[in-house]
This record gives C-alpha cells, structure tokens and sequence, in this order.
C-alpha cells in the first residue's frame, strides 16, 4: 500500500436524519475527513443490499449506511426493517470473508453534527487501517483492454 | 411405503380429492426420480417414493397452480417441501385450499455428487436400493456389483435436517423416524470457527467451480420471481460473466434474497452440475435468522416472515459507535 493511498468511503444517508446531520457538520464548520462520498436516500429502508455490494464490487473501500435512530424514522418504521436487513447482510458478508469494518451501519439525528463527523473520523481510520478492498472488488482491465482495442479497430 | 403411496394416489382420484398429482417417477438414469405428473388413477403405479426423490416438488407445484387455478393439486412432500409449501401459502402465491399435501416422512435423500467421488469416475449401470442397504453395478472392465453404505452419501443438507416430517398435510405416509441428536449447524460452524482469509478462500474456491448455469435458482421453490435481479439489464446490476466477483454477488444476492424464507431444502446444491456447495450459505442465513430473529421459515403459515416485522428491541450489537 502506498504511504499516500486514500480510501473512498461511500455513505448512504437518509435525507430526513443523517444528510441534515451531515449538512449541521458542514455549517458547524466541524472537521472531519474527506475520504467520504455521500450519497443521498430518502431511508434507510429504500437502500437495497444491492447498493453495498455494488460499491464494494466496483472498488469503494468502505460502505457506510446511516439513518434515523430507531423510533425516529420520518417514515416510523423504515429504519427497524432496514436494522433487520442490514444483521443479516453483515452476517453474510463477514461469513464469506469480507472485513467486518469495511461495512458499518450507525444512526445519525439531524442535530448530531459532532456524532456524524466522528463517525466519519471513525470509518476512515477503519478503512485506513484495513487498506485498500480486494475481495468482491471486479477487475475491469480485461474489458478496458477490449474496448481500446476495440476503438483502435475504428479509427 | 411405496406401495402405501400408490394405494392412497388411487384413493384420492377416486373420491375425488385431487385432480392431479405431482410426485416423482424413475428418471431415465439410476438413482435419479424425476417429478411427474399424475392426472389419472391408472397411473398411480408409476409414482415411486425412495433416497432419490430430491427434487422439492413445491418448485413444480407453484407454476403448475398459478396455471391451473381450477385444479385440485396433490402433492407429495417430505419434510422440506412442506415447509416450502408453507412458506408459498404464506407470501400468498398459492392458496391453501388448491393443495392436497401428501405428506411423506423423509430419512434424507442421497447425494450423487459424493456417490460420484467414492466410485472414481465409474458409471452406475444400475442400483438398488433396499432400506439402508445401496447395491451399485457399475462400469469398468467388467462390470462389478458393490455395495455401498448409504449413511456415508446422505446430502448435507439431509443430515443437518431437523424437520424430516411434513409439518403441513392433509394425509401422512410412513413412520418418522427416531429424533436423531444432530447439529444443525456443524457445517456451518466449523466455516465460522476459521480466519476471514481462509473464509473468502474457501468460498471463492467453491465459486470459481460455478458455470453460471442458474439451475441452482431454477431448482427454488423460493426464486419465483418474473425477472430475477441478474438477469435484468435496465439496470445491469451485476455482471453475467464467470468472473469471480459476478459469481460470488450472484451466490450472495441470492442466498440473500431466499433469506428467511429459504427452508434449507437442498435443491439448489442438488441441482448443481457442479458441485458448489451452496448449503453452508444458506444455511448460514437460517442460522443468523434463528439466533437474531427467532424465526425458522416453513413452520407456521400465519407467523409473519421476519422481513416483513420488526422488533423494537431487535439485536443491534452491529452498530457503529463513535469511540
């Protein structure tokens, strides 16, 4: 791993809790890590298992969900599916090998800026500490390979 | 017990009971039965009940009534497909009332694969079975007749079976056998007991056997969907190649989609040309969703399935925290 090698976190968060933590982070000026790429959703429970393992499959280092503790979700109940989905899909996944850090799952609430940017600090370190992902990760050089070889043929 | 089925097929064309039976006859090659349909009395003679009925006939049993709505549907089912015809009744994709479950009790069903590996590549040329007793004849030069243990090929997903009696049935044939003292769950314990790496290697040494041939998915009861996620393209999710990666998210998706409703029948890894073993996934999610959920899929069609309820108090250990 090189000395200036850093990870690409994908977070998922829900638009009613941990996106507007997120945004308090920023207008609170807070410090926190740029490693993390936020993806917004409306909760927890839209996010499809698809998601996570899509990120992981085309190389992010660490996936991080994050939604509305439980008995705040805006939609009541959408984040106690989501808890339920995400034991099982950790579960699997750590059953097959992947590292139990490089997915994370937390509650964030609009007003927990500081939680949020420790998260953040958190999972970077995490991911920092366990290095760049390898496992379920699709080598794409094989199809970049064809395709310029491919437009080379055209031109 | 055979017979017992045959006599009770004809039974129930008699009075009336079904219209059709679904239940399995010789296949073409030994140790191989093969579902069938039964639509008369005269027939009943050509339903067979031994180690090799390993298909889960639920499978057949949901496109069968989805395209005859007006039928009355017998069914044979062990243990496992009852349960699957449970799970079917309770994700309302077939009513209660369209099903004559024949329920028969089940002592585990063989696993070719193994069979295959003790005879190095020998042909069985014929066998039979007799209880507990397998004789084989088999190629080479000459051709030799063995003997083979059966306890030693039993499946699995068989030996690590808790429920070999049907828990839903209208008529019941055969004695259950003793409650054998196993663990459900020796499988996939000593893959847990090992290191990550050596997790990932072991799965990925399965995987890379995978041809991407899908019967596992063909052979669910569970993988009734109209478009299954790999196979859809707007948008491609994930990739249809060997490539590991592909394999590996389809064999997860997958697992994960029949997770809590997944009885641990062992069709899919039975139906693999393959050889991938697919039941320490499975079973792995039954696992998890015992410990965490309380919840064992099949056993209670009113019970709600655990991804469709939730607990305030559900465990949530898993959750990160800011040190």
């Amino acid at each position: 791993m090189s000395e200036d090698w850093e990870p690409k976190i994908v977070a998922f968060l829900c638009t009613w809790c941990s996106y507007a933590g997120a945004d308090l982070a920023g207008i609170s000026r807070l410090q926190y890590p740029p490693n993390v790429r936020i993806i917004r959703v409306p909760c927890s429970g839209r996010l499809d298992p698809f998601y996570i393992i899509k990120a992981l499959q085309r190389g992010a280092d660490g996936v991080l969900v994050s939604g509305c503790h439980p008995g705040d979700c805006h939609y009541i109940s959408g984040n106690y599916a989501a808890r339920r989905r995400f034991a099982i899909l950790k579960g699997l996944l750590e059953y097959v090998g992947i590292e139990p850090d490089r997915v994370q799952f937390t509650w964030v609430s609009a007003a927990e800026a500081e939680r949020f940017a420790k998260i953040m600090r958190k999972i970077t370190a995490d991911i920092k500490a366990l290095g760049p992902a390898k496992r379920l990760v699709k080598d794409y050089s094989m199809f970049s390979n064809q395709l310029s070889a491919v437009s080379k043929a055209e031109c | 017990m055979e017979d017992q089925l045959r006599d009770m097929a004809v039974k129930l064309f008699k009075d009336g009971s079904v219209d059709v039976i679904i239940g399995y006859q010789d296949g073409t090659l030994p140790l191989r039965a093969s579902p069938c349909l039964i639509r008369s009395a005269e027939h009943a003679d050509k339903l067979v009940w031994n180690m090799s009925c390993d298909s889960n006939l639920a499978t057949y049993l949901l496109p069968f009534a989805k395209a005859n709505p007006e039928s009355k549907i017998g069914v044979i089912a062990k243990g496992c497909d009852s349960r699957s015809i449970v799970g079917l009744i309770k994700e309302r994709q077939i009513e209660r009332e369209q099903v004559f479950v024949i329920g028969v009790n089940c002592k585990g069903m063989i696993d070719r694969h193994r069979l295959e590996a003790d005879l190095d590549g020998a042909e069985i040329l014929e066998a039979h079975l007799d209880g507990d007793s397998l004789t084989l004849s088999i190629s080479g030069n000459p051709a030799s007749s063995i003997e083979h243990p059966v306890s030693s090929i039993i499946h699995s997903s068989c030996s690590a079976c808790e429920h070999k009696s049907p828990v839903l049935y209208d008529v019941l044939i055969g004695e259950p056998d003793a409650e054998a003292d196993v663990n459900p769950y020796e499988l996939v314990e000593a893959i847990e007991s090992q290191t990550a790496d050596e997790r990932w290697e072991h799965f990925m040494s399965e995987m890379s056997k995978c041809i991407r041939c899908y019967a596992c998915r063909e052979a669910c009861p569970f993988c009734y969907c109209s478009q299954c996620f790999i196979d859809q393209n707007q948008p491609q999710w994930f990739g249809k190649t060997t490539e590991l990666s592909d394999t590996m998210i389809f064999h997860l998706v997958r697992a994960f989609h029949v997770a809590g409703r997944c009885v641990n029948c062992g069709a899919c890894a039975r139906a693999c040309p393959m050889g991938v073993d697919l039941v320490s996934l499975t079973k792995k999610l039954e696992k998890d969703m015992k410990e965490l959920f309380g919840y064992m899929a099949g056993m209670d069609v009113e019970e709600l399935a655990p991804f469709a309820t939730f607990k305030e108090d559900d465990p949530q250990e898993f959750i990160t925290e800011p040190e």
